[in-house]
């Protein structure tokens, strides 16, 4: 029967696909023209990237980075043959001003002390962004950073910081000793309670007597000083990292059986969502010295902390609410069958599952709360959008739009994109799922 | 010979409050009451004691008072010897026209950019890539007082709208202006009019309703009143014969004519702005302020909006497509029969956030000078009468009804759409 003839007994030798199917030819067709539609709206765009490259390459691409004012940029231009009115940006703006949008009024002599305190940030930062790749002893100078940043910023006897890190300490102290000798609970009330008598009737005494003993400190500098990227910063890395721990009490306290534990929270949180963050922050800038016993005057970047502090916990309680919600039912009883009690089964089971769950939920609100900072130019802080309707009000930049507005906003993409493209790398990096 | 017995019964010690589960959840519940009491009492008593020595206890009389600034962009009727209450009665529907302005718009711009960024065509899905960046990384203040920037140092002034030698020229046949003092439209005129109907009274809350208007609305329910059964009926039709009976120039014409006789009849004409002395007089000026808040709050939204959008869409399987091709439905069909169905279950929720996010951030208005509720209430009004309290506590208020609202109308939307589960 081997003599079929309509049935091919050798292999055929392979042949390269056609041209038009592969390499960049065959990737334009399948990606580019594939069909009529697709073919005019690649064109479409062609011509729209066209049209925008071309406006935007020639007007960045201007020698006026060292001119001194609008006037000035425009003469430069016109002695290089370019007249009209986006003939090209005036960069020398941004060369008058950038150390005042990073830094508002802060004293000049004084700039490395922030720049310090950015740096290391990033030390203190890193053990925490990258676990796996630093040492944990570093772990401690992230602990200690929180009381070294305010005071590289604002300066004043080391003193402050000190007895306020003895109230920890304090509060340990009490914790541990209750907890051995008694309950966990009571443990936790007294320790709370020693901490609070510290701080506020003890810890000020002791910071003016050492200080009086030993001054050691920093040349003090105002709040009103504070200003540009450096305020933006300051109020988005502090609202952040307050708002984490808070909005992880919120979120329990809402997923919680007690009744009025719940209610508290759902009360706060439904109300601090309702709001927009300005009305916070009018009364951050305008009733928080009414709320506060009759005399306190307290600064106004700290009332904007806690105000922003508190909006951000709102939004972060809801984002880890979710992330409880989304952990399946066995999880809680696979942790009550182990004999853990609430906060061990917390600590270790189910708040690493929630809050890997909602690591784009977390950044994404971070992302939301630094750039909401710029909010606080509307109750009069300097931050970058404040100096710059400041700068824009110089008779030297009247008029001054697209360099200075183009600026802050790459600032502000690059510090958003990279910490978007880190929650990428970190979710990626703690996939424990199987895709 | 002893008997085994019950353990005797344990008396209630002070101690099972803290060690025993079952009384300590009473313990943690009293204690968080407590502290929450004390702070609420101690937060009024220093208010108290603060307005005491300020000499300015809560009153709200001043609402009965002239305002005595202006608004300028405004729907209803206002002038500066209206009290600070219609002030900010007007302020609140500035807030919620332009909040409703920017939901629609953001919703069309994000649909399609939501839809293009899921697209075959490589450079397109890009391109909208790049769009939904830019837009999400940049804080929306920045972009409002951007545009706002943009829209005064860039366009024409009105002056160069005059002369022979005019360097700028109306567009669309000569119907709308856009200067740097903001954009001017036709405004819809009736010769015939039937009048306002007034609400309220003189009271500071009086609202005039356009009779032309009401009249308009009922005709054209009415018509797609009729249209639909026009359609049901087809559909019934259909189905007990199998041949649909054609009736798109019916559905058409009910809907059209009534609404073209009523408007010849009560004389609608549009009013063009025109230029006049130093600036634009005739039709209606939408100011820059306006233009710049609703601009920047749609764009802005709109790609958190698109984001949403393709998510949901991602979120249906391939499956569902393969099994409605395979079904025979068109492409488009399957789109709307089959996905959309679905996906708007995972849009939704969401969608509504954004809503609700871009009403709250309407309140930036404050920053280009809109007057809306933040504007007046929360601004001009604050400051002349240096009521903060007051103020801020309203203004607070209102945003959270508002809130409220929003978020109770599309719960409701939403639990209609939301899967029927037996």
């Amino acid at each position: 029967m081997s003599d079929i003839a309509y049935s091919r007994t050798e292999m055929l030798p392979e042949r390269e696909p056609p041209a038009s199917e592969i390499g960049v030819l065959g990737w334009i067709r399948h990606n580019l023209f594939s069909t009529w539609l697709n073919a005019i709206l690649t064109i479409l765009s062609l011509a729209l990237i066209y049209y925008v490259l071309a406006g935007i390459i020639p007007w960045v691409l201007s020698p006026t980075w060292s001119g001194t004012s609008l006037a000035d940029c425009r003469d430069i231009l016109a002695e290089a043959g370019r007249e009209g009115h986006f003939s090209g940006a005036c960069w020398g703006v941004i060369h008058d001003r950038w150390l005042q949008l990073i830094f508002g009024f802060y004293p000049a002599e004084l700039y490395w002390r922030p720049i310090a305190a950015f740096l290391l940030l990033g030390v203190a930062l890193a053990p925490v962004l990258f676990a796996d790749k630093m040492p944990a002893k570093l772990l401690w100078f992230s602990a200690l950073y929180p009381f070294l940043f305010p005071w590289l910023l604002w300066g004043g006897p080391i003193w402050g910081p000190v007895m306020a890190l003895l109230g920890f300490v304090i509060g340990y102290a009490v914790f541990a000793a209750v907890n051995n000798a008694m309950s966990t609970l009571l443990g936790l009330i007294l320790g709370v309670l020693a901490a609070a008598i510290w701080w506020l009737f003890l810890a000020g005494a002791a910071a003016e007597m050492l200080s009086g003993i030993l001054p050691i400190g920093l040349e003090p500098v105002e709040s009103r000083k504070f200003g540009g990227f450096m305020l933006s910063i300051t109020i988005g890395v502090v609202a952040i990292a307050c708002s984490l721990p808070l909005g992880i009490v919120l979120a329990l306290g809402r997923q919680s059986d007690l009744l009025i534990v719940k209610y508290l929270s759902v009360g706060f949180i439904e109300f601090v969502r309702g709001v927009p963050l300005i009305t916070l922050l009018f009364v951050a800038s305008l009733l928080l010295n009414i709320f506060m016993p009759p005399g306190t005057d307290f600064d106004i970047i700290l009332r904007v902390l806690i105000m922003v502090t508190l909006f951000a916990s709102a939004y972060m309680a809801e984002v880890i609410r979710g992330g409880l919600a989304a952990l399946p039912k066995g999880q809680y009883e696979g942790a009550d069958s182990l004999g853990l009690n609430y906060w061990q089964a917390q600590r270790l089971i189910i708040m690493p599952q929630a809050l890997k769950i909602s690591i784009p939920g977390i950044v994404s609100t971070f992302i939301g709360v630094f750039k909401d900072t710029t909010l606080v130019s509307i109750i009069g802080l300097m931050d970058p959008l404040g100096l710059s309707n400041n700068i824009r009000a110089d008779s030297a930049w009247n008029g001054i739009v697209w360099e200075l507005y183009g600026f802050i906003a790459a600032v502000f993409f690059i510090l958003c994109f990279s910490m978007s493209r880190y929650s990428m790398y970190l979710e990626r990096k703690l996939q424990t799922g199987h895709r | 010979m002893t008997t085994l017995s019950d353990p005797p019964k344990e008396g209630f010690r002070l101690s099972m409050l803290l060690y025993d589960t079952r009384y300590r959840s009473g313990t943690i519940q009293v204690v968080a009451l407590f502290c929450f009491m004390l702070l609420a009492a101690w937060l009024l008593n220093n208010t108290i004691q603060n307005l005491a020595a300020l000499g300015k206890p809560i009153d709200f009389g001043f609402f009965s008072e002239p305002a005595s600034y202006d608004i300028n962009q405004r729907l209803l009727d206002y002038n500066s010897r209206d009290t600070h209450l219609r002030a900010s009665f007007v302020g609140l529907l500035n807030t919620l026209v332009v909040a409703f302005l920017g939901c629609v718009t953001a919703t069309v711009l994000g649909v399609v950019i939501g839809v293009l960024r899921l697209s075959p065509n490589w450079l397109v899905a890009r391109l909208m890539t790049v769009y939904v960046e830019m837009f999400r990384n940049v804080p929306v203040l920045l972009w409002i007082v951007f545009i706002m920037a943009i829209l005064i140092e860039t366009l024409p002034s009105p002056r160069a709208f005059r002369g022979d030698d005019a360097t700028a020229s109306m567009m669309l046949g000569d119907s709308v202006a856009v200067t740097n003092r903001g954009v001017y439209i036709p405004e819809v005129l009736f010769s015939r009019s039937l009048g306002d109907l007034h609400l309220f009274g003189n009271s500071s809350l009086r609202f005039d309703v356009s009779l032309d208007l009401i009249a308009i609305l009922i005709v054209l329910g009415a018509g797609l009143w009729v249209s639909r059964r026009i359609k049901h009926r087809a559909d019934g039709i259909q189905e007990q014969t199998g041949t649909r009976p054609t009736t798109w120039y019916l559905r058409l014409g009910v809907v059209a004519v009534p609404l073209a006789i009523l408007l010849i009849a009560l004389g609608f004409h549009f009013g063009m702005p025109a230029l006049k002395g130093f600036n634009f007089s005739g039709g209606t000026h939408l100011r820059n302020s306006l233009i710049a808040l609703w601009l920047a709050l749609s764009l802005y939204t709109a790609a958190f909006i698109a984001e949403i959008v393709r998510g949901g869409i991602m979120a249906i399987s391939r499956g569902q497509t393969e099994a409605a091709s395979a079904l025979g439905l068109r492409p488009r069909r399957v789109m709307s029969l089959v996905i959309l169905p679905q996906a708007l279950r995972v849009i939704i929720p969401p969608l509504i956030s954004n809503y609700l996010n871009l009403t709250k951030n309407s309140s930036l208005a404050i920053a280009v000078g809109y007057m809306d509720i933040t504007g007046t209430l929360g601004g001009i009004t604050m400051n002349q009468t240096g009521r903060e309290l007051e103020c801020v506590l309203l203004l607070m208020l209102v945003y959270l009804a508002i809130s409220l609202t929003i978020s109770a109308v599309m719960n409701w939307y939403n639990e209609s759409v939301k899967l029927k589960e037996r």
